[in-house]
């Protein structure tokens, strides 16, 4: 379960594969030349693919509340 | 709709930058925009200086008050932006060649004087823009366009060479231990007196391919399994320490002689020039 909302911005993605590389739950995979999220359930919202990424392509966002009180 | 630190540090119309894919310096980039965020400081009253280089690049990409200068000199501008307003946060990013090479005079003379600037140096131990000529880090044996051979110089330690030089703060990080070199640079900042803190960056285009590294991956992962904290190394022995990379924080002293603008204004003062 995501914690945070994992971001990708495709267009600045230059398909380095550090983000895959370090992510400790392999929630992403280098897919012809960009950044894909392959397993979004794993993801634990550590924000070490966006500390690493030289080109800001992936981020995590707060997720907005949506649940009622 | 990048990530909130993004929009609100750099120049959005200048992005995508312009490194290739994989550099290390986005990352190092994204760790002094981090660093001014943690430090609350005044967008407007922060100046980020750069020379020329890869390296230097970053002061065209990032929202504050920059200033993008002549080769090796950003040092010799921002002691001038610092004399003339001592309120300002004067941080300068620079390379390997730009700060050892070229402008290795001014670094070790804004060191002895420590007057009050953050320089940030991202080496990638070549010259990257150029073509990827070997730099005053390239290591010893290592290939670079002018050194098709193996590079015969020796490696200088930045750090070291600071700290000799009198900065009142030393510290080495990585663009792999992203965490940890906001922490050194934030430090630098914070420090009343000159701080250098080295970045080491990758360079897969030039200096990973002439001496076949491999991707930026591998570089990366070589920085992961090979950095080693300055207080373990203090444990470790010469042999065990080979080929290894130290990081962290090496010397954090404030001068007992004072940072350089205040004693100015001392000058200043005793003139009558204060009104």
């Amino acid at each position: 379960m995501a914690i945070k909302k994992l971001m990708i911005n495709p267009a600045w993605c230059k398909g380095c594969g550090i983000c895959a590389e370090f992510c400790p739950k392999n929630v992403l995979e280098i897919q012809r030349e960009k950044i894909r999220i392959v397993d979004i359930e794993s993801c634990i919202g550590c924000g070490l693919c966006e500390l690493r990424c030289p080109d800001y392509a992936i981020w995590l966002e707060e997720k907005e509340e949506k649940e009622e009180k | 709709m990048p990530s909130k630190l993004v929009e609100k540090t750099f120049r959005m119309e200048n992005l995508p930058h312009i490194w290739c894919p994989g550099c290390g310096h986005g990352i190092l980039m994204r760790d002094v925009a981090q660093a001014i965020e943690n430090c609350n400081l005044d967008p407007e009253k922060v100046v980020i200086v750069s020379g020329i280089g890869c390296s230097s690049r970053a002061a065209g990409y990032m929202n504050f008050n920059t200033l993008h200068t002549a080769h090796g000199r950003a040092i010799a501008f921002a002691t001038g932006i610092k004399m003339a307003n001592p309120e300002l946060t004067v941080i300068v990013i620079t390379g390997d060649g730009d700060c050892t090479a070229i402008g290795g005079n001014h670094l070790i003379h804004a060191c002895r004087r420590n007057i009050d600037i953050t320089v940030v140096v991202f080496n990638n131990n070549i010259y990257g823009m150029t073509g990827g000529q070997y730099s005053p880090t390239t290591p010893t044996g290592e290939k670079g366009t002018t050194a098709p051979y193996g590079n015969i110089d020796n490696v200088f330690d930045i750090t070291g060479l600071a700290q000799a030089a009198g900065a009142t703060y030393t510290a080495r990080g990585t663009a792999y231990h992203a965490t940890q070199t906001i922490k050194l640079i934030e430090n630098g900042i914070k420090n009343k007196g000159f701080s250098l803190i080295e970045g080491v960056s990758v360079c897969p285009t030039y200096y990973g391919r002439k001496n076949k590294k491999g991707s930026v991956v591998k570089m990366m992962n070589w920085q992961k399994d090979n950095a080693i904290d300055v207080k373990k190394a203090a444990n470790m022995d010469e042999k065990e320490l080979k080929g290894k990379l130290i990081i962290g924080e090496f010397y954090n002293n404030p001068s007992t002689t004072g940072e350089y603008t205040e004693r100015y204004d001392e000058i200043i003062k005793k003139l009558g020039g204060d009104k």
